[in-house]
């Protein structure tokens, strides 16, 4: 990485580090790192303090239905799965997504990359850990979460399809947790890093990312019973949006720093983002075409969800509204992103993030969860739509996800600026 | 700033004593204080959980006198929350025994009695008149449960309709158990799927999986009055369910596994349930499934169910 082969301040006094002394002042990092996560100007504390309300919020109200039960839910024995799955499939393609600056820096050796790499990594390791609080808010009963430990649980591996999700995430967010450890840790020291301690594991991390969606797909697409989501197309398209959502949102946390920090970087790597995004859109939206062609025009079993999801049957239309404003916002987005403004930095760049974000939260969570449901496997038309403690839960989910991102950028900033390293004992 | 800081002590920061650092501290008790404040609804919760409960293994890994202890439990803690003695069996599958149920469509008439019956037998909620089987009211000319409506509230039977009562059809190759990531739910030696109670977790991917809706979730706790506890339970079966776990219909394993009938085919008045043992040449399912043209429900997802259909010809 070219970041770490430029010699920095403290090189000299750390080049003769014995692996032990390396070792062993690793609690100093951890030490110095709280200092500096715990530090900065009023609108961080702003910004924090926003995000700890929230997560507080969501906390309460998820201690509430576990005391209460899942009643507080809108779910029922006919949409048995909600917002939180939703949520859930939306954030394994988010964490997916984030290798996406993986993918050219190490495959096509883009220098510039290399610098912000990092970075989606830690868009990464925020994602899985929202993604996996969404399921264990699904849980109706957390306390039995031992249950599911391999060993000293039961664990129904290879049979059930949700084993192998958990042991690919959890996989996914071990790798990445080293990487960016490692990394970090080198960076900090003002050592070179070792490419056998971390090169092997980011082409595995690409390889991961692939499968941690993948197999999220399979989750939906093995059940018989469930026509909607029996579709092959399920796993490429599940790809194909999160190549747009995660460097979108890498793309506004880049934004967050450059206006937060000094640090300064060419414009060349949001381009290739933006190259991802819109071959990636274009193609995700293909899909969906293809995808209504033979719904609609072959007609299946699978119709009835289909039709349910985009015009509404029965008399009951709950869903139109949110796929037809995800499908307008998709389709905005994409516009935006297709215009040259976007190859600039600008706001108009930012609002495609945030319009094409949007509109595939809405597409893989609530339009492609619950359609699921609608109508039941005996054909009965139930609707759903989340209650308030879902909404609390799911936004605590989320301020808890960036508070960790907001956590691990603001390390890598202040050890990108040389505020942390060994001999600077203060974090200003 | 460039202080040395072995001269501090290290309070969240290597910083002097300034400010910052002691706002921090502030900010990390209030921090503190307020995450358990927004907790405290788990402790109320945890109350009335015990350990052993927390830590009982999975059923099939209990030794007798460990199961023995737990059924003692379950019907102390019963008697502690209703005042009602109940007797929780756990009765074996037999030898020779594969349970099969078939159901005469033609003489059904959309009663519900046997819905109604399942749910007293089965200690269900009574608060969502909760029931292991759903009738639907069909139209004549084919099963398409497009046309057909499990909601219907008029007298019965009407004509031109025809009634299909589904409950859990007992797949031997059943997609609710492959989905459970944790074997909380799995099918018996004589072929009746079962969910242990105190091992799902909630996740409710098998309710996803089941292709027939025949699984329940315990969106809380069940209420039943008191007087309405069937005491006679099954720690598999109908025993009262704890809130946020799944529970399905159990072909009454507490009943017909000590030679006795399902309580929804006792109070169908057509007497269109016939119910028994399929490995037995002399029984009736038998001779039901060897003479009329049976059929089962959505054959082709090859779930092979253990419920069969069948018409008059
Ligand atoms: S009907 Fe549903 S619950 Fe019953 S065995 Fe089949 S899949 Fe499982
Ligand atoms: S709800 Fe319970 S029985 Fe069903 S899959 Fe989850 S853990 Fe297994």
């Amino acid at each position: 990485m070219s970041s770490i082969n430029t010699p920095l301040t403290g090189e000299d006094a750390t080049k003769s580090m014995s692996t032990r002394e390396t070792i062993h002042s690793y609690p100093r990092f951890l030490w110095k790192a709280l200092g500096v996560a715990t530090d900065g100007s009023w609108l961080f504390y702003g910004w924090m303090t926003l995000l700890t309300a929230i997560a507080l919020v969501g906390a309460n109200a998820w201690a509430v239905q576990v005391r209460d039960g899942m009643v507080l839910t809108n779910m029922s024995d006919h949409v048995s799965w909600g917002l939180y799955i939703a949520n859930f499939t939306f954030c394994v393609g988010l964490a997916a997504g984030g290798v996406m600056m993986v993918i050219p820096a190490y495959l096509y050796d883009d220098e510039e990359m290399h610098h912000l790499v990092i970075i989606g990594e830690a868009v990464a390791i925020a994602a899985i850990l929202m993604s996996t609080l969404s399921v264990v808010v699904d849980l109706g009963r957390p306390d039995r979460f031992w249950h599911l430990m391999p060993i000293i649980g039961k664990f129904n591996w290879p049979m059930s399809m949700l084993t192998w999700d958990i042991i690919v995430l959890n996989g996914y967010l071990v790798i990445n947790v080293h990487i960016v450890g490692y990394l970090l840790y080198m960076q900090y020291l003002g050592k070179r890093p070792n490419p056998w301690w971390y090169v092997p594991f980011v082409f595995l991390s690409i390889l991961w990312a692939i499968s941690i969606h993948t197999v999220t797909a399979f989750l939906y697409c093995g059940l018989g019973g469930r026509p909607f989501w029996n579709t092959a197309l399920l796993a490429p398209r599940f790809l194909a949006s999160a190549f747009v959502s995660g460097p979108a949102f890498i793309l506004i946390v880049l934004r967050a720093i450059r206006m937060t920090s000094d640090w300064k970087w060419s414009p060349r790597p949001a381009r290739t983002l933006i190259q991802i995004i819109r071959i990636s859109m274009a193609i995700n939206l293909l899909m969906l075409v293809s995808e209504l062609f033979t719904l609609f025009y072959t007609g299946s079993g699978h119709a009835a969800s289909a039709k349910y999801l985009f015009f509404g049957s029965h008399g009951a239309s709950g869903l139109v509204v949110w796929i037809w404003t995800a499908i307008g916002l998709n389709i905005a987005g994409t516009i935006l992103f297709f215009t040259p403004a976007a190859l600039r930095r600008g706001n108009l760049r930012i609002l495609a993030c945030v319009l094409c974000i949007a509109g595939i939260w809405i597409e893989k969570g609530m339009g492609l969860v619950i359609p699921g449901f609608i109508p039941s496997t005996l054909h009965e038309v139930v609707e759903y739509a989340p209650s308030l403690v879902e909404w609390k839960i799911t936004a605590g989910i989320w301020a808890f996800g960036m508070l960790v991102l907001t956590i691990l950028v603001k390390l890598i900033e202040a050890i990108h600026a040389k505020r942390l390293s060994p001999s600077n004992s203060h974090a200003l | 700033m460039t202080t040395n800081p072995a001269t501090h002590l290290p309070v969240l920061d290597n910083q002097p004593n300034s400010r910052r650092g002691f706002m921090k501290a502030c900010g990390a008790t209030l921090g503190l204080a307020a995450w358990a404040t927004a907790l405290k609804p788990l402790t109320e919760w945890a109350a009335d959980m015990n350990v052993d409960e927390f830590l009982q293994k999975h059923y099939r890994e209990l030794k007798p006198d460990e199961k023995q202890a737990i059924f003692r439990r379950l019907e102390a803690d019963c008697k502690a929350e209703h005042g009602v003695d109940v007797k929780i069996a756990d009765p074996q599958p037999n030898d020779g025994v594969q349970f099969a149920y078939a159901l005469n469509l033609s003489i059904c008439i959309g009663c519900r009695k046997c819905a109604e019956a399942c749910s007293i037998e089965n200690n269900h909620d009574r608060k969502t008149n909760n029931s292991y089987i759903r009738v639907f009211e069909m139209e004549m000319g084919g099963i398409d449960f497009e046309k057909g409506d499990a909601t219907y509230d008029h007298p019965v039977p009407q004509p031109d309709k025809f009634y299909m009562p589904v409950q859990c059809q007992q797949c031997e190759n059943a997609p609710c158990v492959k989905a459970c990531p944790i074997e909380a739910t799995w099918q018996e030696k004589d072929g009746i799927v079962v969910v242990d109670y105190n091992w799902c977790i909630g996740c409710r991917y098998c309710e996803a999986a089941c292709p027939y809706h025949a699984r329940r979730f315990n969106w809380e706790k069940p209420t039943i009055p008191a007087e309405e506890i069937n005491p006679n339970q099954g720690y598999l079966s109908n025993r009262i369910r704890p809130q946020g776990v799944m529970e399905k219909c159990t072909f009454c394993l507490h009943r017909t596994r000590e030679g006795r009938m399902p309580a929804c085919l006792e109070a169908c008045p057509t007497g269109a349930r016939v119910f028994g043992n399929i490995l037995d040449p002399q029984s009736e399912i038998r001779w039901v499934i060897e003479n009329k043209r049976t059929f089962v429900l959505k054959e082709e997802l090859g779930t092979k169910p253990r419920f069969y259909y069948f018409f008059d010809e």
